[in-house]
């Protein structure tokens, strides 16, 4: 018998070769949840010893477990699931990891070939379902396939455009015998992502950054997959450009930076979403024009010349028409630009934005972000959360949810490190917080790790607090409690004339979180006083062997600004419930 | 609108035709017509596919289908550039009256009859698009029965090969082509 890895074909079944080849990818951890069709999988991974199972309570929990464990380590993330319910409840996660370019390997049971097509129990077609939400997807009815399928897989979620991939795996390929053997090269003739950007476009968008006078870093997730936050900050630094970094950008470049802008789009700070709308050169770096951050597409931007970097050409000119597309890694391109533009300084080009800087300070000094109190003195949810990052720190990671939470947490918590914001962005699933914070945690151990989550979001996911007590994972949970699903109400409040349909939970009320939490084996903790906050979380911080749950009551009509209403343009920004910024005094100067 | 022919060279593996169809739907691009084939590489097929859309689109769904990991290969076929064409088959109502007229007009379209039954013939033809619409016009009085075509299939002229550079690693099945 061979012991540890060899290139050496060796005969073992197909689940053996499934979980050997799960080794050879690298993969420590798999998040999932045994049953019929993938049980063959889970007895060699009861040997071994590289890696660790996380048994979850829910496939969704292990789908968004595997994407925090991505998003707070740059790995790919791992999660296991069985045939039909057991792989449909990993669909949400799936789709979410699309639409953020999370890397992912979803591994499922699939029934025995024989029975594919023949609606067996728990048949159903995963491949087919999640062809539209993956990278790319498997079936795998053949054992000897198993090593090359999962090499493929683990290469092409972590490669290009990151992404889910899904295995689907036959019951009876992992029950028949097989010969190990791990690929020494893949061959897939029709997947080559372009990462080295072409230097005539580079040198042509450093010639416009330099003879630009409002020019913008329009910053997306791509950096963060990228890990290119270092060159950001150098080219931002030497170019001396303002930046705005995008929901699933923060952290790639520090708040408390003075280049820094902060977030666009629907509920971006004034300078930030004003910034963009008033350039005349927009560098756009992993980002991809979102409806959230355009706002009206015909209207964004109308004077801006457009420089697009994106890894994915599909990308570039898909929603603005870009006038210097370029195709490449985020790390690879900053990197050029750099030298692009040290190149433009020597020849004696260099950028003047002094006036633009006067203009971009004062929108950033009249409208900061901010918040009022309640008239009846509630807790208001923004005090928390400011609170929250304050004594957890720069160096903590933050999770939220989906819904006002998640916005006053990207708006009102520093963000310093890159990594350390974790959120569900372009899907907007709720129930995040909880399975990814989790994932998060044991992907870094050492690292403080807070779920922002909202009694709503919350609700959907919190089963997973079981996992977290029994496999010691000491995630902590603030539970921004409005007692309502708050930004559907806020909608109703500002557009459905503050009739609230079906937003109102009671969750004050039912169910009691901190005895949920008790319940759970977890801490529970709660608090409704402004003068109550500090000492409850610092209470909260102290707790390292257990999870916490901390039930914050807030005043349920706090709303989420500044915001441009859907569907309409950037330049309709308001600042609080029918309050525009004050633009022709701030356009005197 | 404009109708666009586009060759699109795909690994032979199961599921590529939905992924490609899914994309197009999901997309909301309408597919004219779609043939697929095998090529002179086992492991590579062939698609063509005439969708009818604007440049912009075109471009958009072109990237979109090349991010398709069995894609290996998309070229654009301009109609000027390329000999493009199907294949029909037609049942048409005669009597003894109307075959000769049919026959003619075979014979002028330079179609086949490939089954002959009192009361009908069935034609095969093949050609341009445009050539098919004429002889389809000319049959129509004499009453159609059935009619069945395929997709278009499409070369680009000259010596040059699309899959050339692409797939010269990969094992042809005839090495004397």
């Amino acid at each position: 018998m061979v012991q540890g890895h060899s290139d050496d074909a060796e005969t073992m079944t197909g689940a053996a070769s499934l979980i050997r080849s799960l080794e050879r990818a690298g993969v420590d951890t798999v998040f999932g949840i045994p049953g019929g069709a993938i049980l063959p999988a889970y007895d060699p991974m009861f040997d071994s010893e590289q890696i660790r199972h996380v048994l979850v309570r829910h496939e969704q929990g292990a789908g968004h477990a595997a994407e925090g464990y991505a998003l707070a380590t740059g790995r790919v993330g791992v999660c296991m699931a069985t045939s039909g319910p057991g792989a449909t409840n990993l669909v949400t996660p799936i789709a979410d990891a699309h639409m953020d370019s999370v890397p992912m390997v979803a591994v499922t049971g699939q029934v025995a070939s024989a029975a594919i097509g023949t609606d067996a129990f728990q048949e159903a077609d995963i491949r087919g379902i999640t062809m539209p939400i993956t990278k790319h997807n498997y079936l795998v009815t053949d054992p000897a396939e198993i090593p090359r399928t999962i090499a493929e897989a683990f290469h092409i979620a972590s490669t290009g455009r990151p992404g889910p991939v899904l295995v689907d795996v036959a019951k009876d390929a992992m029950q028949m015998q097989t010969t190990f053997a791990w690929p020494d090269a893949l061959d897939l003739p029709g997947y080559h992502p372009t990462t080295k950007p072409h230097g005539k476009q580079i040198r042509e968008a450093a010639r416009l950054i330099t003879a630009s006078r409002r020019p913008v870093l329009y910053v997306g997730g791509g950096v963060l997959r990228a890990r290119a936050w270092t060159e950001l900050r150098q080219l931002a630094e030497l170019a001396g450009i303002p930046v705005v970094t995008t929901l699933t950008a923060r952290g790639a470049f520090p708040d408390s930076h003075p280049l820094h802008l902060g977030m666009p789009g629907m509920h971006g700070t004034v300078a930030a979403v004003t910034s963009l709308q008033k350039s005349d050169l927009i560098i756009a770096l992993g980002a991809r024009f979102d409806d959230r951050v355009t706002g009206k597409l015909s209207s964004f931007a109308p004077g801006a010349t457009v420089i697009h970097a994106d890894i994915d050409p599909a990308e570039i000119s898909k929603n603005r028409t870009a006038d210097v597309p370029i195709v490449g890694d985020c790390k690879e391109v900053i990197s050029e630009l750099i030298s692009a533009v040290q190149a433009e300084h020597a020849a004696g080009r260099q950028g003047d934005y002094a006036g633009w800087w006067s203009q971009l300070n004062q929108w950033r000094d009249r409208y900061p972000l901010g918040y009022t109190a309640s008239e009846g003195g509630e807790l208001a949810p923004q005090y928390v959360i400011e609170r929250l990052g304050k004594i957890a720190g720069p160096e903590a990671l933050y999770v939220a949810g989906v819904g006002q939470h998640q916005m006053w947490a990207s708006q009102f918590i520093g963000y310093e490190n890159p990594g350390t914001w974790l959120n569900s962005g372009g899907l907007g699933t709720m129930g995040f917080a909880v399975p990814a914070a989790m994932g998060a945690q044991v992907g870094k151990p050492d690292s403080t790790v807070w779920a922002i989550d909202g009694d709503g979001c919350f609700q959907m996911t919190n089963q997973e607090l079981a996992t977290c007590a029994i496999e010691g994972i000491p995630i902590k949970v603030a539970v921004i409690n409005n007692a309502s699903l708050g930004m559907v109400r806020q909608w109703q409040t500002l557009f459905y004339n503050e009739r609230y349909s079906n937003t109102d939970l009671h969750s004050q009320r039912i169910p009691d979180f901190a005895k949920l939490a008790e319940a759970y084996g977890c801490v529970g903790l709660r608090c409704d006083k402004a003068d109550d906050v500090d000492a409850t979380i610092e209470k909260a911080m102290s707790v390292d062997d257990r999870p916490v749950v901390v039930d914050f009551g807030v005043h349920r009509d706090a709303m989420v600004w500044p915001m441009v209403a859907a569907g309409t343009s950037n330049d309709e920004i308001q600042i609080a419930k029918g309050m525009a910024p004050d633009w022709d005094r701030s356009d005197e100067a | 609108m404009s109708k666009h022919t586009l060759s699109v060279l795909v690994e032979n593996k199961p599921g590529v035709l939905a992924r490609i169809a899914a994309l197009f739907s999901r997309r909301g691009f309408n597919i004219d017509s779609l043939a697929v084939g095998p090529t002179e590489y086992p492991s590579v097929s062939r698609m063509t596919v005439v969708v009818d859309v604007e440049d912009s689109p075109l471009e958009q769904v072109t990237k979109q289908l090349n991010k398709l990991v069995n894609v290996i290969k998309i070229v654009e076929l301009e109609p000027s550039a390329s000999v493009q064409r199907e294949l029909l088959l037609l049942k048409v109502r005669t009597d003894n009256e109307t075959r000769p007229h049919i026959l003619q007009t075979v014979e002028l379209f330079r179609a086949k009859v490939i089954d002959v039954a009192t009361d009908a013939v069935t034609i095969e033809a093949t050609g341009s698009t445009d050539k098919l619409e004429a002889l389809l016009r000319v049959l129509e009085p004499y009453g159609i029965r059935e009619l069945v075509q395929s997709g278009v299939v499409a070369v680009g002229r000259g010596a040059r090969s699309i899959t050339d550079r692409t797939l010269r690693p990969l094992e042809r099945l005839d090495r004397t082509a």
